[in-house]
């Protein structure tokens, strides 16, 4: 006997690993890192937690159910922390992005970060002489 | 070194796919047994996902493709985690997919640490 529930759950799941397989496909079809980074992650991500969403509808509230909402709740705060820090790492050790992409924002604001920092070092060692005359 | 690579992959797929092949997962000992053949075919579909992870891991170009593949693959080894506590009726994977998922984000981030160029106390 199937109820609605169970149904619900059931389709849940379906979705997910479709999301699961699709995102995997990425990984391999995508030409960069930052690109099979962010094609992998957002659908993988979405993907397992709809997955455990219906394992906790079809198991129901007990003990698995419970934990399978504990669950969700480190998969979505861990994922995407990760990623973060993987896209931050390549950036900073310098693989460059694919041929064809139009936009660095990462590179921009560290040179201008870089350039702000520049200056303050030039104009540094005149104020102190101003202090030391007075 | 890099066929050795290849050809010890290949063996370690050969054999997972002929230990699944002969003693397929117990996924219908369960009471609920009307949703077994769906459990299984979503296994299935999720380990295909894995063969595909595992391919890029073999054959990314830089190391952070390969850290990319590893992390997608431990949050892929949640979910199959999630099916075997549903098909099997134990809920105690539920509590190897909490783990797995914990573990793998320190990793990743220690090995991401690590591939920026920072020693790892910073």
């Amino acid at each position: 006997m199937i109820d609605f529930v169970h149904v619900v759950g059931m389709v849940f799941i379906g979705g997910g690993v479709a999301f699961d397989l699709f995102g995997c496909l990425g990984l391999v079809r995508l030409p960069d890192v930052y690109n099979r980074l962010q094609a992998a992650t957002k659908c993988v991500t979405l993907g397992t937690c709809s997955v455990l969403l219906g394992t906790c509808l079809i198991v129901g509230p007990s003990g698995g159910g419970w934990r399978a909402l504990l669950c969700i709740l480190f998969v979505v705060l861990t994922a995407p922390v990760s990623a973060h820090a993987i896209a931050r790492g390549a950036h900073r050790a310098g693989i460059r992005l694919w041929e064809g992409s139009v936009s660095d924002a990462y590179s921009e604001d560290r040179d201008a970060l870089n350039a702000k920092q520049q200056a303050r070092n030039d104009n540094a060692p005149a104020t102190p002489q101003t202090e030391t005359r007075t | 070194m890099r066929t050795l690579s290849w050809v010890l992959g290949a063996v370690i797929l050969v054999a997972v796919v002929c230990w699944l092949a002969v003693y397929p997962p117990p996924l219908d000992l369960g009471p609920e047994a009307h949703y077994a053949a769906f459990v299984t075919s979503a296994f299935y579909i999720l380990l295909l996902a894995g063969v595909l992870c595992l391919f890029r891991v073999l054959r990314g170009p830089t190391s952070a493709d390969r850290l990319v593949a590893l992390d997608i693959f431990g949050v892929l080894i949640v979910g199959c985690c999630a099916l075997f506590a549903m098909g099997t009726g134990q809920s105690w994977y539920i509590d190897i997919g909490i783990t797995w998922a914990l573990m793998s984000f320190i990793g990743a981030l220690a090995l991401a640490k690590y591939l920026e160029g920072r020693p790892l106390d910073d």
